[in-house]
């Protein structure tokens, strides 16, 4: 504020060798506005258990209700979750499970018999669940070149160090680059339902739609547009574990085919924990009162390709139909009675304190 | 006390590197080894040499002044070329930008690296770019001010065109001549080589210096011509050698050396010092000595103050803390991570298998110091300063600490020690011009033993008094009040002469109704009411027979002379400047014809003497007739030069021929003297009680006469360097001894019944702390002797005037027993005594002396303690003539503002340099103690009995506690003890092996006054109270003497008043009246610490909160250092989406409003108690700071728990949670919200969501690796980020928000807090702080750092 005291004064020297006897009086006196003087109209909230505990009321008054709603919500959820890992020797894919690594070339196969007791009613998603996978790690998650996923053409050339060491193979770089891409989910699961007289017919699975929108149609974008990708992937390599180039991840539909494939781009998307599902499959509801998926028997047909016992990692199958507030889970519907309870608990107990201790003034929020 | 002195001296000289003599193992300054060293041109080791700049020794000139600097100054820091480097090595000077740049520098490693390498140059860059603009902005000034300082013009001779050309400042060299006129400022600190002024005098005004107004004389050097022709710059040849630039303002040592081999010795009498101004004297030409910042002024400043308050380095212990916090963090994470690998072996998503698990672990110890690193709370410095900015910004323009009368707000000279304010314990007061007004106003006199009480004068006083309390309220002071100023009121560093330039006051045209019989009149320290002395009648009639000769009724001639010397003295023994506005105050106005013929004054002689004769015929022994001849003889000598200008030549002789009668009336040592001063005391009392018309009649009398010469007078402006002198200069004028011309070497005085006189003055001996006495010695116009009037602290004299002879004993001895009796009086009165006494040299005394002064004047090496010693050996044998009895009213509410600052339980002490009888007075006066308390008073005559005396009082003190700590706690109040100790006993008190005594004893008083204190036992006793009981204390005072106190106290406090700027210049804050201390400590003080507190412990909050949401995620990605933002929004939330509420909250929050703090300053001491930034509440912040993280994190994750979320989507509502929890917990904290709040809070949300959406909008391939596109709409598009953040924030705030309402409503101490909204009865409240302060006593009683009553409820 003051820079130096003796600037300050050499300047007041002048003025009054300047204007010495013209009498011109400074005035100093500070203004006398509210803002200055620290007088704002203010708020002055002062917390006792008079002037809280209405809002512990409220609180709670509001969240037991929201709570049973979500409860309610989240049980008429149906959700069906199958583990096909094989770790133990009792299960169908014991001997996938044993024999697959990343370098193996033959697919192994495997299926897994279930049975849904109640139908799915509306439409169902079919998830597949990994368990200890640690997408979040810190490294994984960085191992990717965003450029080239959204069809930078130097970066199809010239990966990003990020992708190191799955940069390059060989001389040739990587194309999707990256320990992610790397690491794509590949177990690819057919649904069959088991009819009354033992005929199983294929459950129809919509392969599209399950990335998101602007996933898919912003940052997401094959090379040099849609119109040949063989050519577009001319000169780049297909990552180390991938059985066949980007290129031909679904050769039926050009709109499904590189980067810009559904199950590549939900892949992409890295999972917050290490127990997580990715949305694989969508099974709409029929028109009409048939159940999407009517109770009954089915089986899972499993091209077995991903090795997950080396980090003591589980693969599921998950069917589960969807609320407005997502997948099923009680957590939230209990959290919200308990901690609504807790609010009205709490509001009682003030009221006692108020009516034993605070009996002297009732409204202490006085604005001033 | 001398010795001290003289060893501090001494300490001080050496510590200046002056190490050319030894040590001196005699210790007295007044021992011999002054006149040993007597060579005054002993060649200093450095010294500077000046020749003219255009004179014959050019080569000689060149190759000295070489190395001298130029006159041109830069105070700026920086050039434009050197700024940023500069900058940014000043700044990497600090430790917490240093670890900034660490961290930046660790995220270039790659195997640590956590965020893109520039995301975490972020911060260190927005610190760093706004401490630059901030320092900038600063040097910018200061460039400024410096250029237009530098651009002055001045007349400086030019060798090549033969005549004086304009000249800048900057181009002005050392070995110019420079000539200025009156009204300019001095460029470069200069000798003064010529004036205009006859006397080769010339006045400066030193208020650019140090503040103070009045006029200063400076002399030309002396064998210089001093008028007459021009000086003429090319016939100068002499070389001058003079000490190298020190900032030193009140020395400058040197000789000149004429061509012709004369040397003479130069003093900082003949120095002319930058800044400072030319007043009442047409030109002057000096030559420059020193220039630019060699300048005294300029060394002198230091520019503004840097302290490190106690909450900063408390706050360092706590940022320790969050270190080790984070360190633990970690550790935890690096096992972690070296475990978890452990365990894995190859799995697809390990990126970098090869490393093993304890390098991998090391590795992510240094990423997880960079991903948690916002954890040390960096940013929190430059928010502390930013925040102090603003509470100083509030703090000075405050409308209650604006003193209407001196247009002077408040100065913060100390930027950064805002909330020490709010925890003092101690308070050390000056007393003289801090807690009284520093207006001096003649009270009384006492006179050869006759008491004068002066009653009318006091009965003016009290009127005063009242009127000036009714008057101060009226709008009508205020606008008399600008009008008086004028001239040089420009800025708060010299507002004394606003004060004394008042010219019309409403309370003057009060007055005059009153005492209209004198003329309102203005000068430096004289209010009106310091003027108007209303003269008492007995004295008044006693000067009649003086003036008009009626001898009817018969009067001792000792006493007679007595009274003439006695208002002689008061009218002359000072250095007081006579100026008129319409005068040049130099010029001496040719002599007037006496009021009354020659004739008339032979005649009064004549009766005069035949009374005093015939009486001592009477009653005397015929040794008189012969005496009397005797001192004629002595005395004719010299009386036609003293004086030649009054009177005619003839005329002086036939005066010669009564004088010696006078003086030997005054050397009459007739036995009966004192009874018959008795006698004369009984006469002038029953007077003034049987008959006060006849008294009223004389006063009447007096003051028609004194009204013509009232008249002429009227400009008379008396400057005077202390008040008390001004003071008694006015009261020897309302007895008509008017000082009215002063030069050099004479003074010219009027005296009533004689006219004018001019009398020679041959020396002054000024003032000084160590004498505690000035003198003159003049040549006694009447008698023609050489005459020592002093006048000084009565003790002193008291010491110094014992009659050598028995025979003077027995007249004089009965006069000092009087007088002393009058003087223990007026100590009682609480007035300021100073005695009067004279001496009459002997020619050949006075020739001895001389030389030996002469020789000390001259000398250049120790000239200070020379002449302090020849000043010594001269004021000895001194006869007494009188008392004075000076009022120092209290300044205006000053009880008040003790009382409360002793209710918000601060100590107050005064530590005063007056006797022990006034200060007790001006104690009681201003309420420090009252009627109930115990007064122990320590006057010890040796150290022994001192010790003793202290565990006396000791015990007695702890008698008397446990007594009322039996009968009842809560009346500790009443009867408290009260120490009043004196400087020789507190020098001992504060020696090592009575120090413990000492605290323990003043530990357990209510209040300790040290009387007659030095400075630097002022220092000591604040000193070993801060170090040795380790408590906040505050000084205050605005003299000199204050400044080793101001500046040793945690906060010094300067009181802009009186008595120059040294006390502010050193002060932290500058305040113009004591009672603004109240609003000061008890508002802004406890504003500015509980604001500050609270946002340091909100700010750590906030950070150890959002940190360990990141913390918790690592035990969810394998501890590899991941997070589930993006790293930019993660470096910007606490950049910029949460640093602006806490600033909002420290600058702007009141816990209490200012009303209630001043009502109830027991709200002062419960800050440091309760709601403070104390360890435990630190740790409870971060305890909930772990809560509410906890909460933050897992309800989110249990939501979201084997979903199909991805890392951003997930981070998504975690950090939207934690935005609104911490926006949302400082309204829980705030006390007061106003729009302000709002507006920061919704703006802080709505510049996050923005951001993130806009983030999420549009970085299709920015920000890599972590991509945020569409997350956050997306986030923000489902139902369950909204239920999930509502849950979050309700649970996370939930046990604070219970936990404050609950304190709030059960802890006593809030009741004071809300007793504030009036709906209280005030009996409910006075129980509840009764039984508070029941609670708090109790506690104080347990040793120290346990005294938090109840504190548990807070505990969580």
């Amino acid at each position: 504020m003051m820079a130096s005291s003796y600037n300050a004064k050499e300047e007041d020297g002048h003025h009054s060798g300047a204007s010495s006897g013209a009498g011109a009086a400074k005035n100093r006196k500070p203004d006398n506005t509210a803002f200055k003087q620290q007088r704002l109209p203010a708020w002055q909230p002062i917390l006792t258990a008079g002037s809280v505990l209405p809002a512990f009321f409220v609180i709670g008054l509001i969240f037991i209700p929201i709570g049973i709603g979500l409860y309610v919500t989240s049980n008429n959820i149906r959700e069906f979750e199958i583990d096909y890992t094989g770790e133990s020797s009792n299960s169908p894919c014991y001997s996938c499970a044993k024999n697959v690594t990343w370098n193996s070339t033959e697919p192994c196969f495997c299926t897994v018999n279930f049975t849904l007791a109640r139908p799915f009613e509306s439409n169902v998603f079919m998830y597949y669940g990994l368990s200890n996978f640690y997408q979040n790690h810190r490294r994984y998650v960085k191992s990717r070149d965003d450029r080239q996923l959204n069809g930078d053409p130097s970066s199809l050339r010239n990966p990003s160090k990020e992708c190191e060491p799955y940069r390059t193979s060989g001389d040739l770089p990587i194309a999707p680059c990256g320990a992610i891409a790397n690491s794509l989910f590949n177990d690819s699961l057919v649904l069959y339902y088991i009819d009354s007289n033992n005929s199983q017919s294929e459950v129809p699975l919509v392969k599209k739609g399950i990335a998101w929108w602007t996933d898919k149609h912003v940052k997401f974008k094959n090379p040099g547009g849609n119109s040949n990708l063989t050519a577009a992937f001319q000169g780049t390599a297909k990552p180390v574990n991938w059985r066949k180039p980007v290129y031909e991840l679904d050769p039926s539909d050009p709109e499904n085919n590189g980067f810009i494939n559904e199950d590549f781009i939900v892949w992409m998307r890295t999972a917050a924990l290490p127990t997580f599902r990715k949305l694989y499959r969508i099974i709409q509801k029929k028109p009409g009162a048939t159940p999407t998926l009517p109770s009954g028997n089915y089986v899972l047909h499993i091209t077995y390709n991903y090795p997950v016992l080396s980090f003591d990692g589980r693969k599921r199958m998950i069917l589960s139909t969807i609320s407005w507030m997502g997948g099923k889970n009680p957590f939230l519907g209990i959290a919200y009675i308990t901690v609504g309870s807790i609010c009205f608990f709490l509001g009682v107990v003030l009221l006692i304190i108020h009516h034993k201790y605070d009996n002297r003034n009732t409204s202490a929020d006085i604005p001033s | 006390m001398e010795r001290l002195h003289w060893v501090q001296h001494r300490c001080r000289q050496l510590l200046a590197g002056d190490s050319r003599r030894g040590w001196y193992s005699d210790g007295l300054p007044n021992s011999s080894f002054l006149d040993t060293d007597s060579s005054p041109y002993r060649v200093c080791g450095r010294r500077r040499m000046v020749f003219p700049r255009d004179g014959p020794h050019r080569q000689e000139y060149e190759s000295v002044s070489r190395n001298y600097k130029g006159n041109a100054i830069r105070t700026t820091k920086y050039t434009l070329l050197t700024f940023i480097p500069m900058n940014l090595f000043q700044q990497f000077c600090r430790a917490a930008n240093l670890y900034f740049l660490f961290l930046a520098l660790l995220n270039w490693v790659p195997v640590v690296e956590a965020f893109q390498k520039e995301i975490t140059m972020i911060p260190l860059l927005v610190v760093l770019t706004v401490i630059a603009i901030k320092d900038a902005l600063e040097d910018y000034r200061r460039y400024l001010f410096d250029k237009k300082v530098n651009n002055n013009i001045v007349q400086v001779f030019s060798g090549t065109q033969k005549n004086y050309i304009d000249q800048c400042w900057k181009n002005v060299r050392v070995g110019d001549f420079v000539r200025l006129s009156c009204n300019e400022i001095i460029p470069a600190d200069m000798l003064l080589l010529y004036s205009s002024d006859p006397h080769g005098v010339c006045y400066i005004e030193t208020a650019n210096l140090d503040g103070e107004t009045n006029l200063k004389q400076r002399q030309v050097v002396s064998d210089l011509p001093l008028q007459g022709e021009e000086f003429i710059p090319e016939s100068f040849h002499s070389r001058i050698e003079c000490e190298n630039p020190n900032n030193d303002l009140s020395r400058f040592r040197g000789y000149m050396e004429h061509s012709n081999g004369v040397r003479v010795g130069l003093h900082s009498n003949n120095l002319l010092l930058r800044s400072c101004t030319i007043r009442n004297t047409e030109t002057v030409i000096g030559i420059v000595v020193y220039a630019g910042h060699e300048t005294k002024a300029m060394m002198n400043n230091s520019g503004p103050r840097y302290k490190r308050s106690k909450l900063e380095k408390h706050l360092n212990t706590d940022i320790l803390w969050c270190v080790v916090l984070l360190v633990i963090m970690c550790l935890t994470s690096a096992v972690g991570h070296g475990l978890w690998l452990s365990k894995l072996e190859d799995p697809i998503f390990q990126v970098d298998g090869e490393t093993s698990p304890a390098l991998a672990g090391f590795y992510i110890f240094w990423t997880m110091v960079i991903v948690l690193q916002v954890l040390i709370p960096i940013s929190l410095y430059v928010s502390i300063e930013i925040v102090k900015l603003g509470q100083i910004y509030f703090i000075h323009n405050d409308l209650s600490l604006y003193n209407e009368e001196l247009d002077s707000r408040i100065q913060c000279r100390a930027l950064n020690i805002t909330e020490d304010l709010g925890q003092i314990q101690y308070l050390f007061s000056d007393k003289t011009g801090t807690l009284t007004e520093n207006k001096m106003v003649f009270r009384r006199c006492s006179i050869y033993g006759v008491e004068y009480p002066h009653e009318e004068n006091a009965r003016r006083l009290e009127v005063y008094e009242s009127e000036n309390t009714e008057t101060a309220v009226r709008p009508v002071t205020l606008k008399a009040g600008y009008s008086g100023k004028s001239l040089s009121c420009h800025s708060l560093s010299c507002n004394r002469s606003s004060v004394s330039l008042h010219t019309l006051t409403t309370e003057s045209v009060e007055e005059d109704q009153l005492s209209s019989h004198i003329q309102p009149r203005t000068s430096a320290f004289c209010s009106r009411m310091a003027k108007e002395v209303v003269p008492d009648p007995a004295l008044v009639r006693k000067l009649n027979w003086l003036a008009n000769g009626c001898s009817s009724e018969t009067l001792p001639s000792l006493e007679l002379t007595s009274i003439t010397d006695f208002f002689l003295a008061l009218a002359i023994c000072n250095s007081v400047v006579v100026s008129s506005p319409s005068q040049s105050p130099h010029v001496i106005p040719e002599a007037r014809t006496p009021l009354k013929s020659l004739e008339e004054i032979k005649l009064m002689f004549q009766r005069l003497s035949f009374s005093s004769f015939s009486r001592s015929q009477i009653k005397g022994s015929p040794s008189f007739k012969s005496r009397l001849f005797m001192r004629g003889k002595t005395g004719s000598l010299t009386v036609s030069t003293a004086l030649s200008n009054t009177t005619d030549l003839s005329g002086s002789g036939q005066e010669n021929s009564f004088i010696p009668k006078l003086d030997l009336s005054a050397r009459e040592e007739d036995e009966h003297a004192g009874q018959v001063g008795d006698q004369e005391t009984e006469d002038a009392l029953r007077d003034t009680q049987i008959n006060p018309d006849g008294a009223r009649h004389g006063v009447e009398d007096l003051s028609r006469q004194v009204k013509p010469v009232g008249e002429t007078n009227d400009e008379l402006l008396y400057e005077a360097e202390s008040p008390d002198e001004a003071a008694l200069v006015h009261a020897a004028r309302a007895y008509r001894c008017t000082l009215r011309a002063r030069s050099p070497d004479s003074l010219l005085v009027d005296l009533p019944g004689i006219g004018s006189l001019n009398i020679q003055l041959l020396h002054i001996l000024p003032f000084d702390s160590n004498r505690k006495r000035m003198s003159v010695v003049v040549r006694h116009p009447l008698t023609g002797q050489v005459v020592v009037y002093t006048k000084g602290a009565d003790s002193v004299i008291m010491d110094l005037a014992e009659s050598p002879t028995d025979q003077a004993a027995e007249i004089y001895n009965p006069i000092r027993e009087q007088t002393q009796k009058h003087l223990d009086a007026y100590a009682r009165e609480g007035l300021r005594t100073l005695c009067i006494a004279k001496k009459v040299l002997k020619e050949e005394e006075y020739d001895v002396w001389l030389n030996t002064h002469v020789l000390a004047e001259s000398s250049i090496e120790n000239r200070e303690e020379l002449l302090l010693e020849s000043a010594q050996r001269l004021e000895t044998n001194l006869t007494l003539l009188g008392t004075t009895g000076i009022v120092d009213r209290l300044q205006e509410e000053v009880p008040e503002t003790i009382n409360a600052l002793q209710r918000a339980g601060i100590k107050v002490w005064v530590l005063t340099g007056d006797k022990q009888e006034t200060a007790i007075n001006i104690a009681y006066a201003c309420k420090l103690l009252c009627a109930s308390d115990q007064l122990l008073t320590a006057n010890c005559g040796s150290k022994d009995a001192c010790a003793t005396l202290l565990e006396e009082l000791v015990l007695e003190v702890q008698c008397g506690e446990s007594l009322t700590g039996l009968t009842g706690n809560g009346e500790s109040f009443s009867g408290s003890f009260i120490l009043v100790i004196d400087g020789r006993t507190l020098a001992w008190a504060l020696e090592d092996e009575l120090r413990s005594n000492f605290l323990e004893l003043s530990r357990r008083c209510k209040a300790v006054i040290c009387c007659r204190s030095t400075p630097l036992q002022k220092s000591q006793v604040v000193h070993l109270i801060r170090d040795q009981l380790g408590v906040m204390t505050l000084a205050v005072g605005d003299g000199a003497n204050d400044v080793s106190m101001i500046q040793v106290a945690d906060v010094g406090i300067g009181i802009s008043g009186q008595e120059g700027m040294q006390a502010v210049m050193s002060s932290d804050f500058a305040i113009s009246r004591f009672k603004h201390l109240t609003k000061l400590l008890l508002v802004h003080g406890h504003w500015c610490y509980s604001r500050l507190a609270n946002m340091i412990l909100y700010f750590i909050y906030k950070n150890v909160m959002y940190v360990n949401l990141l913390f918790w995620y690592q035990f969810f990605c394998g501890f590899s250092g991941s997070v589930m933002t993006n790293a930019w929004v993660l470096i910007l939330f606490n950049l910029i989406f949460t640093s602006a509420p806490p600033l909002i909250y420290g600058v702007l929050d009141q816990d209490v409003p200012a009303d209630t703090l001043m009502e109830l300053p027991e709200l002062y001491q419960d800050v440091p108690t309760f709601k403070v930034y104390v360890p435990y509440m630190f740790w409870i912040t971060v305890l909930d700071a772990f809560y509410q993280s906890l909460v933050c994190f897992f309800v989110p994750y249990f939501a979201y728990a084997g979903s199909d979320v991805g890392v951003l989507s997930f981070g998504s509502p975690i950090n939207a949670s934690a935005l609104f929890i911490i926006l949302l917990h400082q309204v829980i904290e705030s006390n007061t919200l106003t729009w302000i709040h709002v507006l920061v809070l919704v703006l802080s949300s709505a510049l996050y969501f923005g951001f993130v959406l806009l983030f999420s909008g549009f970085c299709v391939t920015c920000s890599p690796p972590t991509n945020p596109l569409g997350v956050e709409t997306f986030q923000m598009s489902q139902p369950l980020f909204y239920i999930i953040c509502a849950l979050t924030t309700v649970t996370a705030l939930l046990p604070r928000l219970f936990v404050r309402a609950l304190y709030n409503t059960l802890h006593p101490s809030a009741d004071l807090k809300s007793a504030h909204m009036g709906e209280v009865e005030s009996e409910h409240y006075r129980r509840r702080l009764k039984r508070w302060n029941v609670t708090h006593s109790k506690a104080s009683r347990l040793p120290v750092g346990a005294d938090n009553p109840s504190l548990e409820p807070s505990l969580a």
